[in-house]
C-alpha cells in the first residue's frame, strides 16, 4: 500500500491499572480511507479508539506507553494540547448520547467552543452536516426541538452531525451501529463510505459483516495484540493467521 | 393473629400508612394552628408599618426587609464558595484522602448546634473583626452555617450528571472547565437549586446564629453595615418577653407564608428552565 500515513500506532501499549488493554500495537491508519477494526470483547479495540483522542486522559487510572503519531507528531509528547487533538480527531460513541439541548445546539457545540459565532455560520455548519449525515430531511422543520427525542437511530447520525461540524480531520466510531436496527445501520454505513473523501475513518465494530461491507483496511485485534492487518478483502477471504480465519468465519466472538 | 406473608403485608400497609398519616396530620396541625391564631392579625398595615413600643403595636416591615436581606446576602456569598468546592472535589480531584479530608470537615460543619456558629460569629465578626452587630456579620455567619448544605447537595446533583455527557463535551473539543460551564452545571441546576432553597429556608428561620451576629435592631437597615432583625428573632423576642402574643402569632403565619412563596416560586422557576431546555 502506498496510502499516505493519518495516524501510525508506534509499539504502543495501554494499562488500566494494573491490567493490560493494549500489547504494543503498530499500526498505520491510512488517510481518506476507512480503517475497520475487528476482534472480540475485551480485545482493545475500543481502548486503542480511545487513545487517538486521548480520551482516556479522562480515566486517572489509565497509562500509555509508545506513540501514537498523527500527521507524524506524537499526541502523547507532554506539550501536546489534547483539547486541540480533539478537535481535529473526532469521536462517535457506541450509544448516541446528544447532548440535552436542542438539535442545533448540538450540533454547533463543537464550532461554539472554537469561537465561531456568526449566525449564517452555523445555519450552514448545521445545514451542511446534517446532510452529510443523512438526517436533514427528517429533521429539518424541529432543529430547535431537543435532541432527546429523536429515535435511536436518528439520534446516532446526530451525533456524527455533531463531529462533523467540527470539520475533524479523523472521525472515530466505536461501535456506532451496536444498538440500532438494520435501517439505521445502512443509513449510518452509507453515511461513511460517502464521508471518507473528506475524512479519514477508524470504525471499530463487534460486527465483522459491517468491517466487510465498508471498510478499504481491516485490522483484527485479540487479546490486546494485533493480529493481522491488510486490505479487507484479503482479511475476510484469505486471512494470513489462523485465528483470523477462525474469528471472520464465526467459529468464535 | 396467624403470622402469615398475607397478614404481614397488611401490617406493614397499616403501620406505613400510619406513620404518614401521623406525620401528615402533625404537620397539618401545626400550621393550622399557627395560621388560626397569625392570620386574623395580618392586615396590610401588620405587614407595612414600622413597630411600635418595641413590636407590642404597629407592623412588623422592618423585620420583613430583615428576613429577606439576610438569607440573600449570605446565599449571595455560600453559593459561588459551595458550588466552587462541589465542582472542585468532584470534577478536578480524584477520591484520596485530602478529598475525604474536606468531606469529613464538611459533615462535621453541618452538625454543629446553630447557637455555636452565632457565638463564632460574634466573637469574630462581630468583636474580633470589629464589624459590629450587622447584616454582613449576620450573613457571613450564616454563609458559614449553610455551607456544608450547599456543598453536598451540589455535589450530589454534580455526580448525577451521566459521565457520558462529559466524555461527548470533551470529545468536541471542551476543556474541562467548559464541560463544568455548558454540560455540567447546567445538568447538575435543579439538585443545586435544591440545595439553595434548604438553606434559604434554614437562614430564614435561624435566630441562635442571628440574635448574636446581626442583632435586633427595630430599625430599617440601610445598608449590609447595620443592624437588622429578622421575623424569627423578632418572633422569639416578642413571645419570650412577653411583649405581644398575638403579634408573634402574626409574625410566626407572615414567616411560614414567606417560606412556602419562597419554595413555590424556585420550584416553578426550576420548571421553566429545564422546560425551556428540553422543549
Amino acid at each position: 500500500m502506498t496510502d499516505a500515513v493519518k495516524i501510525a500506532n508506534r509499539n504502543f501499549s495501554v494499562f488500566y491499572g494494573a491490567t493490560r488493554a493494549l500489547r504494543g500495537i503498530t499500526l498505520d491508519v491510512p488517510a481518506h480511507r476507512i480503517l475497520g477494526i475487528i476482534g472480540p470483547a475485551g480485545s482493545g479495540k475500543t481502548a486503542l479508539l480511545r487513545a487517538m483522542n486521548r480520551l482516556n486522559d479522562l480515566n486517572p487510572d489509565c497509562r500509555v506507553e509508545g506513540q501514537i503519531l498523527l500527521d507524524g507528531v506524537d499526541i502523547y509528547q507532554p506539550d501536546f494540547d489534547a483539547v486541540r487533538l480533539r478537535k481535529r480527531v473526532g469521536m462517535v460513541f457506541a450509544l448516541p448520547v446528544p447532548l440535552p439541548l436542542s438539535l442545533f445546539d448540538n450540533i454547533v457545540y463543537g464550532p461554539r467552543l472554537s469561537g465561531i459565532r456568526a449566525r449564517t455560520r452555523l445555519n450552514a455548519l448545521v445545514e451542511g452536516s446534517l446532510q452529510a449525515a443523512f438526517l436533514w430531511d427528517e429533521v429539518k422543520d424541529r432543529l430547535h426541538t431537543s435532541a432527546m427525542r429523536l429515535s435511536g437511530g436518528q439520534q446516532q447520525r446526530l451525533c456524527l452531525a455533531r463531529v462533523l461540524a467540527m470539520e475533524p480531520e479523523v472521525i472515530l466510531l466505536d461501535e456506532p451501529c451496536s444498538g440500532l436496527d438494520p435501517i439505521s445501520t445502512a443509513r449510518i454505513e452509507e453515511a461513511l463510505i460517502a464521508l471518507k473523501s473528506k475524512y479519514t475513518i477508524v470504525l471499530v465494530t463487534n460486527n465483522t459483516k459491517q468491517a466487510a461491507r465498508v471498510a478499504d483496511t481491516t485490522a483484527f485485534l485479540f487479546q490486546g495484540e494485533l493480529v493481522e492487518v491488510g486490505p479487507t478483502g484479503q482479511i475476510f477471504t484469505m486471512p494470513k493467521d489462523q485465528r483470523t480465519n477462525d474469528y471472520v468465519s464465526g467459529r468464535f466472538g | 393473629m396467624i403470622i402469615s406473608p398475607r397478614n404481614t403485608q397488611a401490617l406493614a400497609v397499616t403501620l406505613l400508612g400510619g406513620a404518614t398519616g401521623l406525620t401528615l396530620a402533625i404537620l397539618v396541625f401545626v400550621i393550622v394552628f399557627i395560621l388560626g391564631k397569625g392570620l386574623p392579625v395580618i392586615s396590610l398595615g401588620f405587614l407595612f408599618d414600622n413597630p411600635q413600643e418595641m413590636g407590642k403595636a404597629g407592623g412588623i416591615f422592618p423585620t420583613l426587609v430583615g428576613t429577606l436581606i439576610l438569607p440573600l446576602v449570605a446565599i449571595f456569598i455560600a453559593l459561588p464558595a459551595g458550588v466552587g468546592t462541589a465542582v472542585y472535589l468532584s470534577e478536578y480531584t480524584v477520591e484520596n484522602p485530602a478529598t475525604r479530608i474536606i468531606r469529613f470537615g464538611t459533615d462535621c460543619l453541618a452538625g454543629i448546634p446553630s447557637i455555636i456558629f452565632g457565638l463564632f460569629g460574634f466573637i469574630f465578626f462581630v468583636t474580633t473583626l470589629k464589624m459590629g452587630w450587622c447584616i454582613l456579620s449576620g450573613a457571613l455567619t450564616l454563609a458559614i452555617m449553610v455551607l456544608p448544605t450547599i456543598i453536598r447537595t451540589s455535589e450530589e446533583a454534580i455526580k448525577a450528571v451521566p459521565a457520558s455527557y462529559r466524555e461527548v463535551s470533551c470529545s468536541l473539543g471542551a476543556t474541562r472547565w467548559e464541560t463544568v460551564l455548558k454540560v455540567v452545571l447546567p445538568n447538575a441546576l435543579p439538585g443545586i437549586v435544591t440545595g439553595v432553597m434548604l438553606s434559604i429556608g434554614r437562614c430564614i428561620g435561624e435566630t441562635a446564629a442571628v440574635i448574636f451576629t446581626a442583632g435586633a435592631s427595630l430599625r430599617l437597615p440601610h445598608s449590609v453595615f447595620d443592624s437588622t432583625r429578622t421575623m424569627a428573632v423578632h418572633f422569639y423576642i416578642l413571645a419570650r418577653e412577653g411583649i405581644s402574643n398575638e403579634n408573634a402569632y402574626g409574625t410566626a403565619a407572615v414567616l411560614i407564608l414567606s417560606v412556602l412563596l419562597v419554595n413555590s416560586l424556585s420550584y416553578w422557576m426550576m420548571n421553566r428552565f429545564i422546560a425551556r431546555r428540553t422543549k
